[in-house]
């Protein structure tokens, strides 16, 4: 399918970039790795008279240290954030459900940040990045602002970055030592995830001291599944099943041609004990 | 009687594993796809489609959109008085058939989604699907019926000015035709004394999904109109065009391309094709049209979407005594060109390898408001496949037998070919017990019938299931008789030309029409070892009505078996029209040469003269027998005198996760008795993506629609096709037993792994969870499907008897369960 027409502009500076969708106003559109705008404006969902590419930003992409915390910027690809040593070692978990995004063509254009704004329910990042406490780095107009993940995603398709703001960086507390495991249930292998579980734990001796578990397509939004934290702590990795029975408490899953909402509910009871026994593994 | 592995004698080029010649251009995509075709001042079609299945276009306003920049024109069908020709049906099954007329733009009753109701005409693809956006459509909505149960109450008309939903009744009855028993006699018997197995089978709806897709690129300008398309049927198509548009076949020349699959999805003659070859007339300019994704999901015909009513007879040992089908075939919006025809094609397959004494088969066909259906790899045969073979694992879990067993009790032993099935057909050779044999040995059936006892034993929650699938299919479609008997359309035969060029080059020209096929490889094969020529100096040409003039194209698995004994004909007659001239330069006596290894020598000397050199002499013509025309060029036409039945043993192993419903394939071997093989490693790539395919309708792909009958799955996002990640390696062999009623003793082996391999995914995974009183899940086995069946089979009151068609008598003793998901 063909887009309708639309300017293409590719500033070189966050400021810049700022200025071109301030300028734009309702009709301007940032583009990253366009693996979800491209399809939208081909089946012409939308028509924006403006496209931003953020391609060429300066300090957008990257992944780097800051004390505590490890700083990845909005458009460092899929590929860059699987395979990159200072995200496996202190934020295991957003590496592992990252290398379970599409397949390798789209993780080598898809970014971090794309995937975080456009907030789709059954992306498979959310749920890791809310899962590991993330702070997400907001640009606009009247400076920086950074959001808790907790308060990020606020709804389908819908996040805190309000119009003419930019994410720019996505900041993770370490993790370091935390067993991670990202458990994608899918049919096919390209596919959104049916319902995903990312969990990462703090393991002593084979003792969870600590949980944190975040489930993808169980909602409109990525959810924390807290009382599957709450009874994890303390439990033997070995025997996790019956603290992860209430995983799919107070979620509210969609139904469509892959599962109705109750099978959604079983898989999270599932699939979170399967992740969190496979966290505690390793 | 058929021998195994009785091949002929050591070729040079038949049976070696060429590489395909043709890859290097199709896989980079360097070649001449329909889209690549640029011509000078070529227009650009967009296509305004209803959004509605059912409804009355009320008004169009084309206005805005002929204002937009770039535009050329905006048409609907009242811009074309004459007409602009017609999607032909070529076979309808009754001399009664209701056929509503297929124009290919909506005057005024639109019965699908996806119908076109205009047509933008502009200098880019991009201007010409801005405009047509601004095609103002009124639509009045109707209600639709969209489901063939639902179509058969003919409460709700797709075509109401037809008064009914139901088009064709087509039966054949073993007692009638003489060709076996009453099953009505068979079925009563049985519930007296014996074995009744009822089942209802869905076949859902699924969508072709060729990789390339359809395009349409027209010249009208010269002598001739020239069409290039994307299309597995360019003879097909420019007769149906002169039929239905008046113009001359004469100056006509359509022209397929490199053609990126079809999968029967491109055996249609399009409304795209028509609309576009009637804007470039009109216009007197080039003009092309490239469907979308979209479009051609929703558009393109859909496949399968059948109710199958099933009753087996058998004795309480397991054996067979009579199969009746009752077959509900929802054929869409329109009766395709061969749409009603593909249900039927099942007449001849539903009793399979068996010799089951009494049959009847009755199958009726319904309109509605949804995409036409037509042929999809198998086109027929994979639905009554299917059905028998998970029938014969429902007979043998009732005598509680293993599923092979109760096979070898019924299949036609290989002492007894030929055999004349129960519904007339004579199979010429196979043997079922070699293939058998052999898959089993390759798949290691009792070490995983041991594991599956010990997975049960121990409760794991990951269930393993084996699988069996012994098919048969007919190919080689069709002898011209028998097809003039079905009140068909067209013939069956299948021509070919060879020219000996001066260089030493051979030009093949095949009426067949490939797709992604491989036949300039295997074809060049054949010829290669015929004439003595290398492999590298055959040239294959097809596709285009001026160079292959003559032809009935590439379906039905019958391009190598029909078409190649036209090539191997060609290529006997060149080497006799040569002999003299090969005798004239020898200065010898015709009887005294022999032809061996592309050279006549003079029997007992070492005098000689090779094909390619006659070739030339011919071309020069310095010198040749007064009595001769200069010139030992050949073609033929042949009418193949029977079917072929190619036929395999298909092992599955599916691991059956119980916590989840899902599926994952274990294993899976295939032992196919295809004939002679031409290029294993092409027969070996048919069977794979066959595999995948047939894999893909029994765990994966579905085409669903909404209650209003808009395509819910009218994307890759929804319609889940399986790629190379979701597969495993296949463990694949062959058995040979030589057809015999073509001269290579080929069989055709395109839809051979489609067939067979539906039916044995399904059976494993119903075998993996049939203690738990399952006996059937409906396709595509979705996770969630599987775990609704493992949920309803524990509880009493989703428990129900299995369905009754044809008697109010009780079923045989333990009635089961069934475990049908309701799937979402
Ligand atoms: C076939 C296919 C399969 C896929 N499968 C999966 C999957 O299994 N799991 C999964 O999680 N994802 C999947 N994706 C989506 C993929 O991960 C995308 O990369 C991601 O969703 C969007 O990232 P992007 O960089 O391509 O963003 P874009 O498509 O360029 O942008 C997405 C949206 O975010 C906005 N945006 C982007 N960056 C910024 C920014 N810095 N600030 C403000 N707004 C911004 C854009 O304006 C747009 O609205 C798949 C995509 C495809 C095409």
């Amino acid at each position: 399918m063909i887009p309708s027409s639309f300017e293409y502009v590719a500033p070189t500076s966050v400021e810049d970039a700022l200025a071109a969708l301030a300028e734009a106003g309702d009709e301007g559109k940032v583009l990253a790795g366009g693996q979800s705008l491209l399809p939208v404006l081909r089946m012409r969902l939308n028509a924006p008279e403006k496209v931003i590419d953020l391609g060429r930003v300066e300090g957008l992409r990257g992944i780097r240290e800051d004390g505590d915390t490890i700083v990845i910027g909005a458009m460092t690809t899929h590929d860059e954030v699987a395979n990159s040593e200072l995200v496996k070692e202190h934020a295991a978990l957003l590496a592992k459900a990252t290398a379970e995004v599409a397949d390798p063509q789209i993780r080598h254009r898809g970014t971090l940040g794309g995937a975080i704004v456009h907030a789709d329910p059954a992306g498979d990042l959310g749920a890791p990045v809310l899962a590991l406490d993330a702070e997400m780095v907001i640009a606009g107009p009247g400076g920086e602002r950074t959001v808790a993940a907790k308060d990020f995603f606020t709804d389908l398709f819908e996040t805190a970055v309000g119009d003419g703001e930019l994410l720019t960086a996505i900041r993770i507390p370490k993790h370091t030592g935390w067993g991670a495991h990202y458990e994608k249930f899918v049919r096919v292998a390209h596919q959104w995830s049916i319902v995903g579980v990312a969990a990462t734990v703090k393991a002593d001796g084979g003792t969870i001291s600590e949980a944190k578990i975040g489930l993808t397509n169980m909602g409109s939004t990525p959810l924390r599944a807290a009382s599957v934290e709450a009874a994890l702590a303390g439990k033997s990795a070995s025997d996790v099943a019956d603290a992860c029975s209430s995983a799919a408490d107070g979620t509210n899953p969609p139904s469509d041609l892959n599962g109705d909402a109750d099978y959604r509910r079983h898989l999270a009871t599932v699939l979170t004990s399967r992740a969190v026994a496979a966290a505690a593994a390793g | 009687m058929t021998a195994v592995d009785e091949r002929p004698a050591e070729s040079a080029e038949i049976g070696k594993a060429r590489r395909r010649k043709e890859d290097q251009r199709l896989i980079t995509g360097r070649t001449k796809w329909t889209d690549n075709i640029v011509l000078p001042g070529m227009l650009h079609l967009a296509m305004v489609r209803s959004p509605f299945a059912h409804a009355k276009v009320t008004s169009i306003d084309t206005e805005a959109a002929k204002g937009a920049t770039n535009v050329v024109a905006v048409y609907t069908a009242a811009d074309f008085p004459d007409g602009m020709g017609a999607c032909a049906n070529a076979w309808p099954i009754t001399p009664e058939q209701v056929t509503p007329d297929h124009l290919p733009m909506v005057t005024e009753h639109v019965a699908c989604a996806g119908e076109i109701v205009a047509v933008v005409v502009a200098r880019s693809a991009a201007a010409a699907r801005d405009a047509a956006e601004l095609v103002d459509v009124d639509y009045e909505e109707l209600p639709a019926v969209l489901d063939a149960k639902e179509a058969l109450k003919d409460e709700v008309l797709a075509h109401p000015d037809k008064g009914t939903n139901k088009s064709a009744f087509w039966r054949l009855d073993s007692a009638e035709a003489g060709t076996g028993g009453s099953v009505d006699e068979a079925i009563a018997k049985a519930r007296e004394d014996g074995i009744v197995i009822e089942r209802e089978y869905r076949q859902q709806r699924l969508v072709p999904a060729f990789m390339e897709p359809r395009s349409t690129v027209v010249d009208p300008t010269g002598e001739q109109v020239t069409m290039w398309t994307s299309t597995q049927v360019p003879h097909i198509l420019r007769f149906l065009i002169a039929a239905t548009t008046g113009m001359p076949e004469s100056k006509i020349r359509v022209i397929a391309p490199d053609v990126g699959g079809g999968f029967g999805g491109k055996l249609q003659t399009t409304p795209e094709e028509f609309i576009t070859l009637a804007v470039a007339r009109k216009l007197g300019k080039p003009a092309k049209y490239t469907e979308t994704r979209s479009e051609s999901l929703l558009s393109a015909h859909h496949g399968r979407d059948q109710y199958q009513m099933l009753t087996l007879a058998a004795t309480k040992d397991g054996t067979v005594t009579g199969l009746k089908v009752d077959l509900l075939a929802n054929l869409g919006a329109y009766v395709a060109i061969v749409g009603g025809g593909v249900p039927v094609l099942g007449a001849w397959m539903f009793h399979a390898i068996y010799k089951f004494p009494a049959y009847q088969f009755n199958c009726q066909t319904v309109l509605t408001n949804t995409t036409w259906v037509d042929a999809y790899r198998g086109a027929g045969r994979p639905e009554a496949t299917f059905a028998i073979e998970r029938l014969m694992d429902e007979l043998a879990a009732e005598v509680g037998v293993d599923p092979l067993e109760i096979r070898e009790k019924n299949w036609i032993k290989h002492e007894e070919f030929p055999f004349v099935s129960v519904s007339g057909m004579t199979y010429d050779s196979g043997n079922y017990e070699a293939a058998t044999a052999r898959a089993k040995e390759l798949f290691g059936y009792d070490e995983l019938r041991a594991e599956q006892k010990q997975r049960r034993q121990s409760g794991d929650p990951v269930q393993l299931g084996i699988g069996v699938s012994t098919f048969t299919e007919m190919c080689g479609l069709a002898p011209s008789r028998v097809l003039g008997q079905l009140s068909y359309g067209a013939g069956g035969w299948e021509s070919a030309a060879i020219r000996m060029l001066p260089t030493g080059k051979v030009e093949v020209i095949t009426g067949t029409s490939p797709h992604g096929q491989g036949h300039e490889t295997a074809w060049s094969q054949i010829v290669a070892d015929r004439l003595g020529v290398p492999f590298d100096d055959v040239e294959v040409l097809h596709g285009d009505t001026a160079i292959a003039y003559k032809g009935l194209d590439t379906y039905g698995s019958r391009s190598l078996v029909v078409g190649g004994e036209a090539v191997v004909r060609a290529a006997d007659k060149v080497i006799e029209k040569a002999k003299p001239f090969a005798a004239h330069l020898l200065e010898a006596s015709v009887d005294d040469l022999e032809f061996k290894d592309g050279r006549y020598a003079v029997k007992g000397t070492d005098k000689g003269v090779g094909i390619t050199e006659v070739a030339l002499a011919t071309f020069a013509s310095h010198n040749y027998p007064d009595h001769l025309e200069p010139g030992i060029d050949a073609d033929a036409t042949y009418d193949p005198v029977d079917f072929s039945f190619p036929h395999g043993t298909h092992l599955c192993a599916m691991e059956v996760d119980t916590e989840t419903g899902a599926s994952t394939i274990r294993k899976y071997v295939c032992v196919d008795d295809i004939g002679q093989v031409i290029n294993p490693l092409i027969v070996e790539g048919q069977v794979h993506g066959g595999l995948v395919q047939g894999i893909a309708q029994a765990l994966w792909e579905e085409a669903v629609y909404d209650d209003n009958g808009t395509l819910v799955t009218g994307s890759f996002v929804d319609y889940t096709l399986p790629t190379t990640a979701d597969t495993i390696n296949f463990v694949t062999d062959n058995t040979t037993s030589l057809a015999t009623t073509n001269t290579l003793g080929t069989k055709g082996v395109g839809e051979a792994g489609t067939i067979a391999s539906t039916p044995a995914v399904v059976n494993a995974i119903v075998d993996a969870v049939r203690d738990r009183g399952i006996h059937d899940i409906q396709m595509p086995c979705t996770p969630a499907r599987v775990w609704a069946a493992l949920q309803s089979a524990g509880s009493a009151e989703v428990a129900q008897a299995q369905p009754h068609f044809h008697e109010e008598a009780a079923n045989n003793a333990d009635p089961g369960t069934t475990g049908e998901g309701s799937g979402s």
